[in-house]
């Protein structure tokens, strides 16, 4: 049996709405969280199976994160993770059926970016 | 009109058995995250500017050999559940979606089991 080709309500992002905090919030969550999940992470466990190789391990891998993209690849993790973390926090409160409303989700929203960028420039001032 | 059936409504449960489980887990692993996430960040800015031996001595109290080993489970956990939505969301394709899944699976099974590895290995100073 052939499935019927039924309407579906339009994707947030494209030609049939505006681009809005809270949609753009939502697709980047997923998009922080897939680039996480692909790169951040298997980094975090290169890192430590580098350190139980030994010195020489160790110091290659260093080398490799203090090069230009490893410099990249690191600065994009930190602002992915500082992203993911607080507007996780953002989307488990709204999980308990609070803050729902417009006007707080957009408070809330503007509160993680202003958030992620602070995190940010900490984590990498100790980092690099 | 109610579309499960009295005795499945008794017990609340539908025809899938475990309709919240993901969604349950999803989040549990999120919370547990969030303070893992904090002894994360509190160990970078320990090691911070240190060399190997420091890290290995880090890593060799058991304390935070426990704390590392279940961060690992539970990111790459949560990174397989993450990744199990966005691929059923976006992947209309049935063999390359199932294969995608399959592959999400096996590999994030397979960096618990390295990492953990490794964790073991620096713990008992082979």
């Amino acid at each position: 049996m052939k499935a019927k080709q039924r309407p579906l309500s339009p994707f947030m992002i494209g030609p049939y709405y505006k681009p809005q905090l809270t949609s753009l919030m939502s697709i980047s969550h997923r998009a922080s969280g897939v680039f996480l999940s692909v790169v951040a992470a298997p980094l975090l466990l290169w890192w430590l199976v580098a350190l139980s190789s030994g010195p020489q391990a160790y110091d290659s891998m260093l080398a490799c994160l203090g090069g230009w993209i490893g410099k990249l690849t690191l600065i994009a993790c930190v602002f992915a993770l500082s992203f993911h973390l607080l507007n996780g926090i953002r989307h488990l409160v709204w999980d308990t059926g609070r803050a729902l409303d417009i006007r707080t989700a957009y408070t809330a929203g503007w509160l993680v970016l202003i958030g992620t960028v602070i995190l940010s420039a900490v984590l990498l001032g100790v980092l690099l | 009109m109610s579309m499960i059936n009295p005795l499945a409504r008794a017990r609340g449960l539908g025809s899938a058995k475990s309709g919240v489980h993901h969604w349950y887990a999803q989040r549990a692993s999120a919370v547990l995250l969030i303070l893992l996430t904090g002894w994360l960040i509190f160990a970078l800015i320990s090691l911070s500017g240190t060399g190997h031996a420091e890290a290995v001595a880090f890593i060799a109290k058991p304390g935070n050999a426990a704390f590392l080993s279940v961060l690992i489970i539970t990111m790459f956990y949560h990174a397989m559940l993450g990744l199990q939505v966005v691929i059923e969301d976006y992947v209309h394709h049935p063999v390359v979606e199932i294969i995608l899944y399959f592959i999400t699976r096996a590999g994030a099974f397979l960096c618990m089991a390295l990492g953990i590895i490794h964790v073991l290995k620096l713990a008992l100073g082979a």
